[in-house]
């Protein structure tokens, strides 16, 4: 009796729970694990089979989504022109690196040729050492961690690295903004963060940029700003350059706005999403700059032609890893279509090729125009935006 | 001027955590059991003032109310449920289990609300004010959490020494077996102590969440550590010594931000508590009891 009353309000408890939150509940439809984006192949043609890694679901699910819908949207657009057709098979490593390492030896099963991905970057550094020994060329679009590619020869990247965000945001302040007093606030638990940082300040100090608070924060104490934000003010910064991530950029924000205290935010590309934080005031954000390589609203005709094709299918506006994720396969299938891609070549010769046409093509895509050093480093610079009217335009 | 600043928003996160501290203390006073569950009903709270608010259109107060019935009953339930069964079982089989709990709420609200971070429209319509000709600035959230903190710790201590059921919680937490040869309902008093506990959380993710308006399943975690360091810091199981511990770990937390280290803050309050541990193994306001043998 004890027994099923406990199963009783057990089940109540659950349901409750439920019913408090049915109104805001999110469905994903797009995080089935492991299904793939093979569209019908067209007879005879050569066939690429792609195993893409990522975060599908969990924390990073956001960052792992985006890029394979815009890989996806890439896929289409190229079998649909009927030469040389792509297979995609996408798996999820919920952000974890073991989880990755299974995912990478299921694609090996299933046949891939060469390894899209994988998304973050502690995954990205435990697959890439594998990639290397058994031979497969990887390409990563969002993984800005120097180790990834640092692994090997057939490791490359499609995003900037993180130092070079640092040094880019310095120039830009030094440029058109010289006369700022500067703030610099970062979370010095995460690495990302730590090197903006470190090389923003390195590089501010030879451009002799005005900057005279440095503030920190840890992932434990990330919700209570206002102490930082006294001691900027108390030190005149009216420009605070703060790369990390966009919800706690949204944190500092509304903090901020409430304390009475106006000045102007400079992000990195972990700001992009700060529109999009539901319940977020998004008009605090305007004036806001930030460096991205990717910005929706921007007049050019491919990203408009992008945009509108992500959003029909994904109802949403794509963001910079959407972006990403859709340059890597078309550098992948002009690299593939230059180098005379057959569907008989085995990985190492897919890689051989690889390696050869990244380290001499050059790729016009959504994110800029890039050519790759046989590190696997791509050159490609960080553009700043500025948020106006709820978009990015170009500062 | 700024040192008052400082001061301010000390005490008033210092009040955020006191409350908290009072549903570990008071918990722990009375089942003789630390509720690790505690600081994830907070984040329950907040998600449910926060539908109630944006989804429903609901005015705050209303949202915080029906924020507070919503804990109560989930307090109640997770307590019949979960603790209920252990009453008699060795603490570390119901530690254990407070720790299920808790990783329970935070994957249910997972599922529910999704990973992203939410914002949180703040439920205090209270205008900053400003002092000094502008040198210092409180915002209207600082000084209701501090308003909501004081009536708080006067009304639970009130609750508690002049009413039949606060004498009845002061019997339990003293000697379970005499309080129940005495005619004390012992389960009803325990059931009571949870769901003001949890009453009581969700005020305290009210004001947490309108004071730092980010709202996700790990919410709670971090202030319900720290709150349970507060009542350990005030003497685990004493009223006062919750809200003392509350305010004073605020306030060092607060003021080691801004004159020492805004990284170290964290390292410091830890280390006062364990400097605070070695003098006073009891805490600040804590009995000593002897065991009887």
């Amino acid at each position: 009796m004890k027994k099923i009353l406990c199963l009783v309000l057990a089940l109540a408890m659950v349901f409750s729970l439920v019913a408090c939150g049915s109104d805001s509940t999110t469905t994903d439809d797009t995080a089935a694990a492991g299904d793939t984006a093979s569209e019908s192949t067209a007879e005879g043609a050569e066939v690429l089979k792609i195993g893409g890694v990522g975060p599908l679901t969990g924390a990073a699910a956001q960052y792992g989504n985006a890029v394979k819908n815009g890989a996806e949207i890439a896929v289409e657009e190229i079998n649909a022109l009927g030469g040389l057709q792509i297979e995609l098979n996408f798996q999820d490593d919920e952000g974890d690196s073991e989880k990755s390492i299974n995912a990478y030896n299921n694609l090996k099963d299933w046949g891939m040729q060469l390894l899209f991905g994988p998304v973050t970057t502690n995954p990205a550094i435990a697959v890439a050492s594998e990639a290397q020994n058994d031979g497969y060329f990887m390409l990563t679009g969002t993984a800005s961690s120097e180790s990834v590619i640092e692994t090997g020869d057939k490791i490359f990247r499609l995003c900037f690295a993180d130092p070079e965000q640092g040094v880019a945001i310095a120039d830009y302040i030094a440029e058109n903004m010289a006369d700022a007093t500067i703030g610099v606030l970062y979370d010095s638990s995460d690495a990302y963060s730590s090197g903006i940082r470190e090389a923003f300040e390195t590089e501010a100090a030879a451009k002799g940029l005005n900057v005279v608070d440095t503030e920190a924060f840890t992932a434990d104490n990330k919700s209570d700003f206002t102490t930082q934000l006294q001691l900027f003010q108390s030190n005149g910064v009216d420009l605070l350059v703060c790369p990390f991530y966009y919800s706690e950029i949204s944190l500092v924000m509304t903090q901020a706005d409430k304390m009475g205290y106006d000045l102007t935010f400079f992000g990195a590309d972990g700001m992009d999403g700060i529109l999009t934080v539901p319940d977020f005031d998004a008009t605090l954000a305007e004036g806001a700059y930030l460096m991205t390589p990717f910005s929706a609203s921007s007049a050019d005709e491919a990203t408009q032609s992008f945009t509108a094709k992500y959003q029909e299918k994904y109802g949403e506006t794509p963001s910079q890893f959407a972006a990403d994720g859709y340059d890597c396969i078309y550098a992948i299938y002009q690299a593939a279509v230059d180098g005379g891609f057959t569907s008989d070549m085995t990985y190492d010769q897919v890689a051989e090729l690889m390696v050869s046409q990244f380290t001499s093509m050059t790729v016009t895509g959504l994110t800029g125009e890039m050519t790759w050093l046989e590190s696997g480093a791509v050159s490609k610079l960080p553009q700043a935006y500025v948020i106006t009217d709820g978009v990015y335009a170009a500062a | 001027m700024q040192f008052l600043g400082f001061l301010v928003n000390g005490i008033s996160l210092g009040s955020v955590y006191a409350i908290i501290a009072l549903g570990y203390t008071m918990v722990y006073g009375i089942a003789k059991m630390l509720n690790f569950a505690h600081g994830d009903v907070i984040m329950v709270g907040g998600y449910v003032i926060s539908t109630c608010m944006t989804s429903m259109g609901m005015n705050p107060l209303l949202s915080v109310l029906v924020g507070m019935v919503a804990c109560t009953i989930l307090g109640i339930t997770v307590e019949r449920v979960a603790y209920k069964p252990l009453r008699e079982a060795p603490s570390l089989a119901v530690l254990i289990t407070a720790i299920g709990v808790s990783y329970l709420l935070q994957n249910a609200a997972l599922l529910i609300f999704g990973s992203a971070t939410k914002s949180f429209n703040s439920v205090v319509g209270v205008k900053p004010i400003t002092l000094f000709d502008g040198a210092l600035t409180i915002t209207g959230e600082a000084l209701v959490t501090i308003v909501v903190g004081v009536v708080v710790m006067i009304g639970l201590t009130l609750f508690v020494n002049r009413t039949k059921m606060g004498h009845a919680m002061l019997a339990v937490s003293e000697d379970k077996g005499a309080a129940q040869l005495m005619g004390i309902d012992v389960n009803a008093t325990i059931s009571l102590t949870f769901a003001i506990g949890s009453g009581l959380a969700a005020v305290a993710g009210a004001l947490l969440c309108s004071s730092y308006p980010s709202l996700s399943p790990t919410t709670g975690a971090m202030p319900g550590i720290k709150a349970f360091v507060a009542a350990v810091f005030g003497g685990i199981g004493s009223i006062p010594g919750a809200m003392l511990g509350g305010i004073l770990l605020g306030i060092i937390e607060n003021l080691s931000k801004a004159y020492i280290s805004t990284q170290l803050s964290d390292a410091i309050v830890f280390g006062v508590l364990i400097v605070v541990l070695l003098v006073k193994p009891t805490g600040l306001l804590g009995k000593k009891i002897s065991e009887k043998v």
